[in-house]
């Protein structure tokens, strides 16, 4: 008999004593400590802190500040252009990926520190820079100022690195090898990237995504110069909280903040399902 | 039938990786393409799965002209050196993808993998990702996967190359076996000579991209056509100007009719063999190895430093070093 053949499969193999439900030792459990320490402070202390402050002013508040027509407009607005932002990312941001990650050609080093500007840039650097370009004096005569086309130009200009940069080292990994292998069992182009390279990127296009919807949700300073703020037409829910705090209306204010969190929440889960459902059925 | 190689020629750049190359490759057997690292040999299996276009020539599988048919369909199964599993799917949808591709009934398709997974001993890992699996049994899944398609060759690309010296002996021997049982024309390619010699029916040595010898295990070790082979399937020593095995050189403490004699002046015991250096009189020839095992040293009653005569055993094969 081959020895190979008789390699211990997992039920074959002893178990070890059950131990007490902790696994950590001491200096983990330290790093453990801290570790939510500082994420309490960081993060579950305000969002409580932000839920309990819209929850205070009762059901009441929530729905006078959705019945408010030009809130509901501005949610409205950040939502749809976030979501429209992300499902461009998706494709473009995978794309060139692909291409930095899989093609050779001139300028390609350039182009890999380009891509960050939007992260590096100052958010209002790069409103100031929209407002000069897109803005009523536009070298290339394309003036969307005060209008919903501005939300969607701002964001798509500072979420473009999400997708690429999460897309790109996974790419990376991926051998060509497992590509000539599908093509050799007889899969087309197509097939390949439907069944092989498509499930492999999914949960970090899914993440990047997630990452490229989240800042859309919340940006501010980079469409705050060329939108112009103008209600039901151009302004997001951003600038609807600053407004609502400038009016000492905290309440109103937490309620909106409450809100876009509910909706980030809801992409994560979708987007981290729809990934998991490529994944899987691949 | 077989797979026929007609003037094959490919360069990438200015690097030659094949050059006029002419094969025949017989049906139903095991052929091995051994050769050193970079002598074209993963380039010629690429080029007959169509991963690779040839410059120029053609390429011939089953009495069937391919040489402008894609990969996709050339109904060959190519096995890779790191697996090129499908790190999504389990072991049983790897091996079904051929098959769903071809869109065959889904029964068929159960049937066929359940059969498949038994052949190369993964039953009770159908379940399980790639990435649970050892080399050896990733290895194994690849070799199902390729074989789903029943295809018309079988390509192996350094199949046991990632894996460690234990399990890819296992494997060999494997692989013989099952080759035994399947009877698909099957090519692969080592660096590794003795790989070459235990497992092939038909040994082609490649080197810079040109076909050095083709034959049986046998004829390439008894009748090497050049230095190079020679060399390249095992130890080899200078004696006088030709080109030898160390253990087929005889050695004796007595004057004798011999090609050179000296003084043994290295002695090195490896188990059973002995390890001898012995530097001729005459300064024109290189220090000779010889390779005699343990009881013969005993039977001649050789010592270090004694003065021996060398010549080469009656019938063994040698070339005219260059």
């Amino acid at each position: 008999m081959n020895p190979v053949l008789t390699e211990p499969t997992g039920t074959t193999r002893r178990r070890r004593p059950r131990q007490k439900a902790s696994t950590l030792s001491r200096p983990a459990a330290i790093g453990l400590g801290v570790g939510v320490t500082w994420f309490s402070i960081l993060v579950l202390i305000p969002l409580a802190l932000i839920s309990f402050q819209a929850a205070g002013g009762g059901w009441g508040v929530f729905l006078e500040t959705l019945g408010n027509a030009q809130t509901a407009s501005a949610i409205g607005l950040t939502v749809r252009q976030a979501l429209l932002v992300t499902l461009v990312n998706v494709v473009m941001g995978t794309l060139i990926a692909w291409v930095l990650v899989r093609d050779r050609f001139w300028g390609k080093r350039a182009l890999e520190i380009i891509i960050d500007i939007p992260f590096a840039l100052p958010t209002i650097v790069a409103g100031l820079v929209l407002l000069s370009l897109y803005g009523p004096e536009s070298p290339l005569g394309v003036n969307v100022a005060n209008t919903s086309h501005s939300v969607f130009l701002a964001l798509l200009f500072v979420t473009l690195p999400f997708v690429v940069r999460a897309v790109e080292p996974v790419l990376m990994e991926l051998e060509p090898e497992v590509e000539e292998a599908a093509a050799s069992l007889g899969a087309s182009t197509f097939t390949t990237w439907r069944r092989i390279i498509l499930p492999s990127l999914a949960p970090s296009i899914a993440s990047g995504a997630t990452l490229s919807f989240a800042r859309g949700i919340s940006e501010y300073g980079s469409l705050v110069l060329l939108s112009g703020n103008l209600p039901f037409e151009s302004e997001v829910a951003s600038v609807r909280i600053f407004s609502y705090i400038e009016n000492d209306n905290p309440a109103a204010a937490s309620a909106v903040a409450v809100i876009l969190l509910t909706v980030a929440l809801a992409a994560i889960v979708t987007l981290n399902l729809i990934s998991q459902r490529v994944t899987r059925h691949g | 039938m077989g797979i026929e190689i007609v003037g094959v020629n490919k360069s990438f750049g200015d690097f030659v990786a094949l050059s006029d190359i002419d094969l025949s490759i017989p049906g139903g057997g095991l052929t091995a393409l051994l050769g050193p690292s970079g002598g074209g040999k993963s380039t010629l299996l690429r080029i007959i799965a169509g991963l690779e276009t040839a410059d120029s020539g053609t390429i011939e599988i089953e009495g069937r002209d391919t040489t402008n048919v894609p990969a996709q369909r050339r109904n060959v199964g190519f096995v890779f050196q790191h697996y090129a599993a499908f790190k999504h799917m389990t072991v049983a949808k790897n091996v079904a993808f051929g098959l769903e591709i071809r869109k065959r009934p889904k029964a068929e398709i159960a049937r066929r993998v359940a059969e498949l997974l038994e052949l190369v001993h993964l039953e009770q890992f159908a379940h399980r990702l790639p990435a649970q699996l050892s080399g050896g049994q990733r290895q194994r899944m690849a070799l199902a996967r390729a074989l789903a398609i029943e295809p018309s060759v079988l390509l192996l690309d350094e199949p046991f190359g990632a894996l460690d010296a234990k399990v890819r002996k296992e494997l060999r021997d494997w692989l013989r076996r099952l080759h035994d049982g399947v009877h698909v024309t099957t090519v692969f390619v080592t660096h590794d000579q003795e790989e070459a010699l235990e497992v092939a029916d038909t040994i082609v040595v490649i080197n810079d991209g040109r076909i050095e010898q083709v034959g049986t295990p046998d004829d390439l070790y008894d009748k090497p056509a050049s230095d190079f082979v020679l060399g390249f399937l095992g130890p080899v020593t200078t004696l006088g100007d030709r080109l030898i095995r160390p253990h087929d050189i005889e050695i004796s403490r007595v004057e004798q009719a011999a090609v050179v004699d000296g003084p043994i002046t290295r002695w090195t015991r490896v188990g059973f063999e002995i390890r001898l250096e012995v530097t001729p009189i005459d300064t024109r020839y290189a220090p000779v190895q010889v390779s005699v095992t343990r009881t013969e040293a005993h039977a001649l009653g050789l010592h270090p430093g004694d003065h021996v005569w060398l010549r080469p055993a009656v019938g063994a094969p040698s070339v005219v070093s260059t």
